[in-house]
């Protein structure tokens, strides 16, 4: 089993630089996760390490061995394409053995691990299907197959699942946290779906314009987002941003409509008037009747079944959404931010600010 | 038209629903009618003189020879393709048309095998790598379909002679080999296949030249199946090229040799032997597009795209 | 257009291609580029010796009778033979393209006559026109018409015009055929719902959303006529009676081969060329429009 490390990974195509210089450090048999919208530099540096993709400067480690260098044949990687990339014309078992059979391994042993990895798969009666004569779940199997019959040391994933049906997606997503759990492989998985992201990785690397805004565990992610831009990418519907200033010593934050917020968790750092980001996530926006409320014009409501999603404004047009518990109407609703769960970051950088 | 069909007089909505649908009938059966018999016509226009070449080819040369050609087949079938197939055809039966029809076979078979190997591999060059002057190659390539045999024919000949390449096989058949349309197609084709393949090959550890043998020549089957249908007719229908490069009676080719046959156009000829020889020289190519129709017309369209 | 993933390597693409630049470095740039050194060349009639005399064989060629009489062959032949061609393997498309029983078997009847060489498709139609053995020659004769191609100029083109387009048919039809079921269903039904009858639909809708298939085929069919059709017009007509028949390229052969006139054969193969690549150009602005639509 492997390890792997990037270290300063840096990218350019022509002018334009899509990695800014990437450190991660995975270890054995840990499953990151490498998210972000599209275009952030995810799956090239996904194709960087299977060597793909030839990185402009930075270093591809595996198990204490430099390959930046190597070819992907040689890099001890399988790796699970978007679109599966099976061969048309190779039965299962054909594209399940091609990559041994290149290799030279005796017919005995390629057979042993083809039949071994249809088993887990559950996929041994169709080792003589062509792939169009499988459903998209199956071919996705067949996928992992090939992956996993070569035994080696990396396993990539770019975003295998895209191209599942909802259903399907949230079946494969399990069957393949419980695989890679079950074989222990080390994993490299890339998506764009933050759910996805959040339920399979150990660890996540969530991705902004080619830079590692955070590299944390999901739940560390979700609850002390590194900056605005993965506070706003992790969780749905999306976290509310609510410009403020500092005052008070630091103790507190003034809105704009001269209401002020105490922080629950001590002052932040710097001198008054420094401009802030509040941050509060819909589900704390809680309805009240209390004072200090904030009312708030409802302009759409979108109802989930057990809870629903109010979208509001407040009086200076600052828009706000709240999730509340069960069903809702009505043409205005008055709100409380809770400070216990506030989100502080600096307004300028984007930077979470702690106390 | 429909309109005037319709009465005068305003009539009933029933009554005038059936006189359109009538009408609309009427017009539906003409079409089909015009569709059947313009079929048909078009039908014999096209296998009338291949017909009237069968019924020459079983009769007796003095039946021919005095013009009473008729419409029906005789009795002398057998007797006529054996001296075709055996001796020759025509007065001078200079060379036997088994002869002539292995040599037609030989260079078709070459000319078209030939042109696809060295247009995979040199389609396959220009899609997969990148290399100095690829573009200019690729170039080279395109613009030899501005220079059609037919128009080089002299200069060229004189090259093969420079070569001592004449009455060879090699002479006949090397610079009929390249190919600017089998080129294009298959590059074309290559530029479809996806990019995942290659990169799963990549990791999966096949170099090149296994990725063209393993991947891309099995999913190019249909296309090299169609590409060799319109390249074998175009090696077996070949004119110009050999009448120039072969003097040599053993080596003719059946579509020159019956030409020869013909001479000035003699009534006082073995006017059913050539016709045998005829049948002999056409047959090969029409099978091949018959059993090969659906790729042969798949790939005829699409190299012009 | 280009791939993104490739391999590396630089010398295995160079070797693939070597063999096709080979031939083609051999068997056509440089024989392309001796017709043109030769036809700035004259030499004597014993081949001892040449001078260098510009386009003065240009100038010969073009101001040479026998040359704009070939000209002027090849003009109203492949004018008639494309025009005839073209025009019945529409008709013909558009009635296979009904939905009509055996349309299928209708459709593999007529494709095979491709597979036919132009010199064999000579050989057919002598057969029948041949005045005195030809069965459509002797009716020909019965019925008081004098014919004999071989004696008569405007005879013998008719019939190689005859064999040429004959040839050409299923090519056309094939083409027309594929053209027209690439005509989405929707926009004759559209029409047909606007009210249009099936003979206003064709000329209407139709036939300008095959124009591009037209074009293209034009510009192929006038190739053809020009430089495929040796066969036909050897085997037929040898260019006679009297040069009735002498096209282009038939010129070319029997100054170049026949008489051994080189500068003058090397300039009439440069002049052709020039045809060529005229005629190719025109026909990728026509591929790119069929492309476009």
């Amino acid at each position: 089993m492997a390890t792997l490390s990037l270290r300063d990974v840096r990218k350019s195509f022509a002018a334009t630089q899509v990695l800014h210089g990437i450190e991660l450090e995975v270890a054995d048999g840990e499953l990151v996760v490498i998210v972000g919208a599209s275009g952030c530099g995810k799956s090239t540096l996904l194709r960087i390490v299977a060597g793909l993709e030839t990185a402009t400067s930075g270093q591809v480690v595996i198990n204490n061995r430099d390959v930046t260098e190597l070819e992907p044949a040689d890099r001890d990687i399988a790796m699970v394409f978007q679109n599966y990339a099976l061969y048309p014309h190779m039965s299962v078992f054909g594209n399940m053995a091609y990559g041994l059979k290149i290799r030279g391994m005796d017919k005995a042993e390629i057979e042993r691990r083809v039949k071994a990895a249809a088993e887990i798969l559950g996929i041994g009666p169709l080792l003589e299907r062509k792939p169009k004569q499988l459903s998209g779940g199956q071919r996705q199997r067949v996928a992992m197959g090939r992956a996993i019959v070569r035994e080696p040391a990396l396993f990539l994933f770019d975003e295998p699942l895209s191209n599942l049906d909802a259903k399907l997606r949230v079946q494969m997503r399990a069957e393949i946290r419980r695989l890679q759990r079950r074989l222990g492989v080390t994993s490299l998985f890339v998506t764009h779906d933050q759910v996805e992201a959040m339920t399979l990785g150990d660890r996540l690397v969530v991705m902004n314009a080619g830079r590692a805004a955070q590299v944390a565990p999901p739940m560390e992610i979700f609850e002390r987002p590194a900056d605005t831009y993965v506070a706003g990418f992790i969780g749905s519907p999306a976290m509310n941003f609510i410009p403020a200033v500092l005052e008070d010593g630091g103790a507190s934050a003034k809105l704009e409509d001269g209401s002020s917020i105490r922080f629950a968790d001590g002052p932040r750092p710097g001198p008054a008037g420094r401009r802030l980001t509040l941050g509060l996530r819909p589900e704390h926006v809680e309805p009240t009747n209390g004072d200090g409320s904030i009312p708030l014009t409802v302009e759409l409501i979108e109802p989930l079944g057990s809870e629903t999603v109010v979208h509001g404004r407040a009086a200076g047009g600052m828009p706000i959404v709240t999730r509340l518990q069960g069903a809702f109407s009505g043409q205005s609703l008055s709100v409380h931010l809770s400070p216990k769960h506030l989100h502080v970051f600096d307004a300028e950088t984007g930077r979470r600010l702690d106390s | 038209m429909s309109s005037t069909a319709l009465p005068a007089a305003v009539p009933m909505q029933a009554e005038r629903d059936d006189a359109l649908l009538r009408a609309t009938r009427r017009r539906r059966v003409m079409s089909k009618i015009v569709a059947h018999g313009a079929l048909i016509l078009g039908v014999l226009i096209v296998a009338f003189p291949i017909w009237m070449t069968l019924v020459g080819s079983t009769h007796d040369a003095a039946t021919i020879g005095r013009g009473d050609v008729p419409l029906l087949p005789g009795s002398h079938a057998i007797e006529n393709y054996a001296t075709a197939w055996n001796e020759g055809g025509g007065k001078s039966r200079t060379t036997p048309a088994a002869l002539m029809l292995w040599n037609s076979l030989l260079m078709a078979l070459l000319i078209a095998v030939g042109k696809i190997t060295i247009s995979i591999l040199s389609a396959y060059a220009v899609v997969f790598f990148r290399f100095p002057l690829r573009m200019a190659a690729f170039w080279a390539i395109f613009i030899t379909l501005m220079l059609p045999v037919e128009v080089r024919i002299i200069p060229t000949f004189q090259v093969i002679v420079d070569l001592s390449l004449g009455n060879t096989w090699a002479g006949l058949i090397i610079p009929l080999i390249a190919s600017a349309t089998a080129t294009l197609l298959f590059r074309q084709f290559f530029l479809t296949i996806p990019d995942e393949f290659v990169e799963a090959a990549k990791i999966d550890g096949a170099g090149p030249l296994r990725f063209l043998k393993d991947v891309v020549l099995p999913l190019s089957l249909t296309n090299i199946a169609a590409m060799f249908v319109i390249l074998f007719i175009y090696g077996w229908n070949q004119y110009l090229w050999p009448l120039l490069i072969i003097n040599d009676r053993s080596m003719e080719t059946i579509v020159v040799g019956l030409s020869k046959m013909i001479g000035s156009g003699d009534s006082q000829n073995e006017w059913n032997t050539i016709m045998a020889t005829a049948v002999l020289a056409l047959l090969p190519p029409v099978l091949v597009v018959a059993l090969m129709q659906r790729w042969f017309v798949r790939g005829l369209t699409e190299t012009e795209k | 257009m280009q791939k993104k993933v490739i391999f590396k390597g630089k010398l295995l693409p160079l070797a693939l291609l070597a063999p096709q630049l080979a031939v083609t470095f051999i068997f056509f740039f440089w024989p392309a580029g001796q017709a043109i050194y030769q036809s700035l060349l004259r030499e004597d009639a014993f081949g001892f010796s040449r001078e260098f005399v510009g386009l003065e064989n240009f100038h010969e060629v073009l101001t040479d009778p026998s040359w704009v009489n070939a000209a002027l062959n090849s003009l109203v032949f492949s004018g008639f033979v494309a025009g005839l061609a073209l025009g019945l393997a529409l008709f013909l498309a558009v009635q296979a393209d009904k939905s009509i029983r055996g349309a299928t078997a209708y459709r593999s009847l007529l494709i095979w006559p491709y597979a036919v060489a132009p010199a064999v498709a000579a050989v057919l139609w002598l057969f029948l026109f041949q005045p005195n053995v030809g069965m459509l020659g002797r009716w020909l004769n019965a019925m008081g018409i004098a014919w004999d191609y071989r004696l008569n100029g405007g005879q013998a083109m008719t019939l190689v015009i005859i064999a040429a387009a004959w040839k050409q048919l299923a090519y056309n039809f094939i083409f027309f055929l594929a053209g027209l079921q690439s005509i989405p269903a929707s926009v004759l039904e559209a029409a047909a719902i606007d009210g249009a009858r099936p003979a206003r639909r064709f000329w209407t809708i139709i036939f300008p959303l095959l124009s591009p298939t037209t074009f293209f085929l034009l510009v192929v069919n006038l190739t053809y006529a020009f430089f495929d059709t040796f066969g036909i017009i050897h085997s037929l007509t040898n260019g006679g009676p009297a040069k009735a028949t002498e096209t282009l390229i038939y010129k070319v052969y029997v100054d170049g081969v026949q008489n051994l006139n080189l500068g003058s054969s090397s300039a009439q193969s440069v002049i052709l060329m020039i045809l060529v690549i005229g005629l190719t150009a025109i026909q990728f602005r026509a591929v790119e429009k069929k492309v476009h639509y």
